[in-house]
């Protein structure tokens, strides 16, 4: 069973696997169909019309549905890799081990931006970034400069408080746990963590850099973490709305997983601690 | 890839004629939008319609930034930005902010702020279409 860890406390050798196993497959050019994926449905998102993988209910499901999708190419690769997470809401420097330069590397340096260390430094030659907007082929980061603070533990429980998932209009005008989550209301948490790391990570191309997979799996742990607090709670909308969808209606790209299969994380992996 | 090496083979002439093309189809557009306010045409939902933002084009920071209102397939809230000719994808969200593909993540409050940032966070790099 995969069991997703803190990567606070990855050993030495689980952050080498993890990085080999994620230059491998970009190596192979699975790495980039996940970009690819991502910023099509990032720009095809809209409030008023078709809404998916973003600013709308399914951003949980349709994310941990992506994250899974990841995971098991990382697995193909090396079976004993798991996707860790990053709590935010604790290693929250530019100091945290998780930008070390035997992890994920630094913050950009100030002339352009380029993370030049670590295994994601273009220099490297292992982490050529092609699928983007702008032609620059390497790694960004500016850590701390598009936001000073990430969002701190207090700002996460006032979310987790919220009883009720999503409200309509579904979208990021809602009230309710999702959107606030996702951040497009109220104290912000996901978008903002993509804010403050910046580079590409603040674009629709954001899952080039490696970070986006370690904050998603915490955004989705948080999800788990509602529905333990919230036992009855559940997905919505229920029933079939237009746009949007709803529990038991299948998801893009797949076309063969609803929200409702995506509901109970342990039928794929677990975590290291429950709270 | 095969698109950007493409591109990259473009002389700068055709770059050139591209950006004329491109400023010809803004003018266009934003015509077609003066005659709709004229016959008081309601435009389909999601677009930006009467209360959207007026047209822009300035210089800023060294890059030519334009907005306009547009009706064709694809401008998310009806407005087409460009950046030096090329087109900034660019949405706009149910409160009336804006996010753009190279800033998606954070808010602004007109395609021109928008297009602002994005030529910040370009530091001088050309946009590439991705779609």
């Amino acid at each position: 069973m995969t069991v997703r860890k803190n990567q606070a406390s990855l050993t030495a050798a689980e952050k080498r696997a993890f990085v080999d196993a994620v230059l491998e497959l970009k190596r192979t050019g699975r790495y980039d169909s996940f970009v690819t994926t991502h910023n099509a449905f990032i720009m095809s998102d809209t409030d008023n019309g078709d809404r998916v993988g973003h600013r709308s209910p399914s951003f949980l499901p349709w994310h941990r549905r992506f994250l899974i999708q990841f995971e098991q190419a990382l697995q193909e690769i090396d079976p004993a890799v798991a996707l860790p997470y990053w709590d935010w809401t604790v290693d929250r420097t530019v100091a945290s081990s998780l930008w070390a330069p035997d992890f994920l590397g630094g913050t950009g340096r100030a002339r352009d931006g380029q993370v030049a260390e670590g295994p994601f430094a273009v220099s490297g030659g292992r982490w050529p970034v092609t699928v983007t907007v702008d032609g620059r082929g390497f790694l960004r980061r500016a850590l701390g400069s598009g936001v000073a603070q990430l969002p701190t533990r207090a700002e996460v429980e006032s979310v987790l408080a919220m009883p009720t998932y999503d409200t309509a209009p579904w979208n990021s005008a809602s009230d309710g746990f999702r959107n606030h989550l996702e951040g497009w209301r109220g104290v912000n948490l996901h978008n903002r963590v993509h804010v403050w790391v910046g580079g590409q990570m603040a674009t629709g191309a954001s899952p080039n850099d490696p970070v986006f997979w370690l904050h998603h799996a915490f955004i989705d742990r948080l999800w788990a973490q509602w529905q333990a607090r919230h036992p009855r709670s559940t997905y919505l909308p229920a029933a079939r709305t237009r746009n949007v969808v709803g529990l038991d209606d299948v998801m893009r790209p797949w076309n063969d997983v609803t929200p409702a299969d995506m509901l109970d994380h342990t039928r794929h992996y677990t975590y290291d601690t429950t709270a | 890839m095969s698109r950007i090496t493409r591109r990259h083979a473009l002389g700068a002439a055709a770059a050139t004629a591209l950006t004329s093309l491109a400023l010809a189809g803004l003018a266009r557009t934003a015509g077609a939008t003066s005659a709709r306010r004229a016959t008081g045409h309601q435009p389909p939902e999601g677009h930006a319609g009467h209360d959207g933002p007026q047209p822009f084009s300035e210089t800023f920071q060294g890059r030519r930034i334009e907005g306009a209102p547009s009706h064709a397939d694809g401008h998310h809230g009806g407005y087409a930005v460009r950046i030096d000719g090329e087109e900034l994808h660019v949405m706009r969200n149910a409160d009336s902010t804006w996010v753009s593909v190279i800033n998606h993540y954070e808010t602004f409050t007109t395609p021109r702020a928008v297009a602002r940032a994005a030529v910040i966070e370009l530091q001088g790099a050309r946009l590439v279409p991705l779609a």
